[in-house]
């Protein structure tokens, strides 16, 4: 899920958008899905990254923490101790870059960890949670990523195995404004589900696209709000003090009353403005009347002297001009 | 250390809060009162202090901090405040041999790498002494200003990982607090600041944004202060954490108001 900065008529029940989100085949074996969850400064997507997290912890998979962004005290802040023992915190937050040359660094950095993750023999689900794509886009070519991300969803689709490997959900938090068009768009096709998170008045909502294979894109935008203890609050839209209140008990008033002029026309007074001929319009009417002289009409004569400089041309073209 | 502002902050000298990181941000406008502001507040508050000074002189911070009534020279001396003057040090590093690398050894480079001389730098100056009662509170780290580095040459992904190596010991190791400028240069095509910029807001628990009027130079209102509560510990800390006042600076301190509210204007 990329959250990134975005009601339906719904029953606001936790598990709807979640089990929409997480799509809990989980009699499909191999089911890989990644979403990916876009923040803004304002917005930040951590807290529902948490509420993620704690969801696929609560229904028994084991979910690891690739930590770049935040030391492991403050992540595991506000989860309880059974959802705390089934969370794998791989910590590279306190030496990403081996600067101290201690031998506590892990090796491989980011990336080998997310494959050695991949690699590992017990066929349970497991969810990874990326915090974040922004620190690994940032450090990483965006074609390695990419293809190390592709990897993790494909690699339990090998041919001619006989061991069911369970599916590897991916979650990843991207900081929108940190990166160009081109490397989020990358990921954007890599990822079946995609939140962004914005808000108004203090109400945070999520546009949810879906891509699932085989169907159309869907959206739709969620309002919600997290709990304390990290549990997903859904909500209709943002509360009513917010909005713009109208009062109807006031009726609208007509300015138009109580006028010393007749703004209003009647029918007759209609149709007669509707059948007024304008006295510039060329109509047909018009053109007959200009083509056929009237009978009994005093034709009209013009009087010309002319001057002692003036060029009586015998060729002027005009003259033979019949109009 | 202006009064207003600490009403505004919620915080003083005696409670403020430890292992958070303040951005101080401004755009068409000179923010550097924020920057003498958290320097006598932290000194006040009798916190080892290590400023990374890049833009201006001792002197300068010097003659501010007395008009606070903070005397940069006798916190030196004490051991207090750790200054790392840029604009001196930095010849420094042409002129004089030294053994370990100078924390601006990145002049030097063609490429400049990374900022890690300069990090060792930060952690010597601010970590804990062995062997003697604790006579300052906790460390604080501030630096004046970051962008200097972008235009020094260093990656905007160099300067960020600096950060995030300061945050890791000065913020979560040592509990300590980190006060960070960046200057916001509303360039759109300054791709590196605004990554700058963007990146250090996330790490961010508090931003301070000091901005230009929309309208303008103006005698009485010198400019807005907006202020943005982030990562709160508790997800329902009201989102709305984001308040705007005006502000004007005068001698010795800087009266806040809301806005329009300026005492000139009513």
């Amino acid at each position: 899920v990329t959250l990134s900065e975005g009601a339906r008529a719904g029953t606001g029940r936790e598990l709807g958008m979640l089990d929409s989100l997480l799509s809990l085949g989980g009699l499909v074996l191999g089911r890989k899905w990644r979403g990916r969850a876009m923040d803004s400064v304002e917005w930040e997507g951590r807290s529902l990254l948490k509420a993620l997290v704690k969801k696929s912890a609560l229904c028994g998979e084991q979910v690891h923490i690739l930590g770049c962004e935040v030391s492991e005290e403050e992540f595991r802040e506000g989860f309880d101790s059974d959802i705390n023992n089934r969370l794998v915190y791989h910590d590279f937050f306190r030496d990403p870059l081996n600067w101290s040359k201690t031998e506590e660094a892990l090796p491989g950095g980011p990336l080998g960890a997310l494959r050695a993750i991949c690699k590992r023999t017990d066929p349970g689900p497991v969810t990874i949670a990326l915090d974040s794509l922004s620190w690994l886009l940032l450090h990483l070519p965006c074609t390695t990523l990419c293809q190390a991300l592709h990897a993790v969803s494909h690699q339990d689709s090998c041919p001619g195995d006989s061991s069911p490997v369970g599916k590897v959900s991916v979650l990843g938090l991207l900081h929108e404004e940190l990166h160009g068009p081109g490397p989020v768009g990358a990921l954007s096709s890599l990822a079946q589900t995609e939140v962004t998170l914005g808000g108004t008045k203090g109400q945070a909502s999520a546009h949810i696209l879906c891509r699932r294979p085989r169907q159309r894109p869907t959206d739709q935008t969620q309002w919600f709000s997290i709990l304390p203890d990290f549990s997903l609050d859904l909500q209709e839209g943002p509360s009513v003090e917010s909005q713009p209140c109208s009062d109807p008990h006031i009726p609208p008033v007509d300015p138009t009353t109580h006028l010393t002029f007749n703004l209003h026309l009647s029918k007759k007074e209609r149709e007669a403005r509707d059948s007024l001929i304008l006295p510039f319009q060329f109509s047909s009417e018009k053109q007959q009347a200009l083509l056929r002289p009237r009978p009994g009409q005093a034709t009209s004569h013009i009087f010309y002297e002319p001057d002692a400089y003036d060029d009586l041309d015998q060729e002027d073209p005009d003259d033979d001009l019949d109009i | 250390m202006f009064v207003e502002l600490n009403n505004l902050l919620n915080t003083t000298p005696d409670r403020a809060e430890q292992g958070k990181l303040t951005l101080l941000c401004d755009a068409k406008t000179d923010g550097s009162f924020l920057v003498h502001h958290f320097l006598s507040f932290y000194l006040k508050a009798n916190c080892k202090v290590c400023f990374v000074a890049l833009f201006q002189s001792f002197s300068h911070y010097n003659i501010v901090g007395q008009k606070l009534g903070v005397n940069l020279t006798v916190a030196r001396e004490r051991g207090q405040l750790v200054f790392l003057e840029g604009l001196k040090s930095a010849v420094d590093v042409f002129f004089q041999t030294q053994e370990e690398p100078h924390p601006l050894q990145f002049l030097r480079e063609a490429n400049a790498g990374n900022l890690k001389p300069l990090f060792e730098f930060v952690r010597e100056a601010l970590k804990p002494v062995d062997g003697g009662e604790a006579r300052w509170t906790y460390p604080v780290l501030l630096v004046d200003d970051l962008s200097v580095l972008l235009s020094l040459g260093v990656g905007a992904v160099a300067v960020l990982d600096f950060i995030h190596y300061c945050r890791a010991t000065v913020c979560w190791e040592l509990k300590g607090n980190m006060v960070i400028l960046v200057h916001d240069s509303g360039d759109v095509e300054d791709e590196e600041n605004n990554i700058l910029l963007n990146g250090v807001s996330h790490q961010s628990h508090l931003i301070l944004r000091a901005e230009g009027l929309a309208t303008g130079f103006c005698r009485d209102v010198h400019g807005q202060l907006r202020i943005l509560w982030r990562r709160p510990s508790q997800p329902t800390a009201q989102r709305d954490q984001s308040l705007t006042y005006q502000y004007k600076i005068q001698d010795k301190s800087v009266s806040f108001f809301a806005k329009g509210m300026s005492p000139a204007v009513l």
